[in-house]
């Protein structure tokens, strides 16, 4: 198979990396299985966090520092907290999560497989040669510089949107 | 480094994301998963920005932090309300728009 050709000769060049890329990414698969299946809800959100580290590891991997960082402060700093709020205040589900039917869980597990065939014959077909040579990580002035000048509206509108959000998760949540 | 191998991986968290979402009862469950879905898009994001070069994809990576962000705090509102109305947040039981 070409792709494990063309990853058997780049290994020689990037041998470090890949052999972490490879440790975190079995990591991160196995932990994202754990979160879909597990029956604890705190342990789904404990498998999580296993998840959203390795993401930012592999942020890390990109050379995309700033990302990473990003990463950990607000995923696994403040979401994954507001999941375990979430857990907490609706205490009645703290137990088992096994009432969902077999034919479901089938069901879902055939969706799921078909479509990770059909993104890998996409992906391998598609981008078969395209080769990442990182030489320096991306700089944080380079990202500040961009999101403060050629993406000022997005910005803007990101802000506006969580501003929104956060207004909004009040008003619904809000006891009357 | 191959960026395959990033998407690959990336197809793979989107996958069980979207097992999770379509199998899971639990309405904090399901929402764990969409943040699968949504981390799943953020790698190739940075991935494609290392293969161009290019700081767009990072600030859009940033960009879907912060939509997450409003997203989990929206869907954690609104799981609190249902559990505060049924006593239960079993998303198999909330058919109220059900024809």
């Amino acid at each position: 198979m070409s792709l494990l050709a063309a990853l058997s000769a780049d290994a020689d060049l990037y041998v470090a990396q890949n052999v972490f890329f490879a440790v975190i990414a079995a990591a991160m698969i196995f932990s994202a299985v754990r979160v879909v299946t597990t029956g604890n809800v705190v342990h789904a959100a404990l498998w999580l966090v296993v998840v959203l580290a390795g993401v930012a590891a592999q942020f890390i991997l990109l050379g995309s520092e700033f990302v990473a960082v990003t990463q950990v402060l607000v995923y696994i700093g403040a979401v994954v907290v507001l999941f375990l709020f979430g857990v907490m205040l609706t205490r009645a589900s703290l137990g088992d999560d096994e009432s969902v039917g077999d034919e479901k869980r089938g069901m879902a597990a055939v969706v799921g497989v078909l479509l990770f065939a059909v993104m890998a014959i996409a992906l391998i077909d598609s981008f078969e040669d395209g080769r990442l040579v990182i030489e320096n990580p991306q700089s944080v002035n380079a990202v500040s510089d961009a999101i403060f000048s050629q993406y000022i509206v997005a910005f803007e509108a990101v802000s506006v949107l969580l501003l929104a959000a956060l207004i909004g998760a009040i008003v619904v949540a809000r006891k009357d | 480094m191959l960026l395959n191998q990033f998407l690959l991986l990336s197809a793979m968290l989107f996958c069980i994301g979207v097992y999770g979402v379509l199998a899971r009862k639990n309405g904090v469950l399901v929402l764990m998963s969409i943040e699968l879905i949504l981390n799943a898009v953020n790698i190739n994001l940075v991935a494609f920005g290392a293969l161009t070069d290019d700081v767009g994809g990072e600030v859009f990576a940033l960009f879907t932090i912060a939509v997450a962000a409003a997203e989990v705090g929206i869907g954690l509102a609104i799981v609190l309300l249902i559990y505060r109305n049924r006593r239960s947040i079993d998303l198999s039981e909330i058919d109220l728009m059900k024809g």
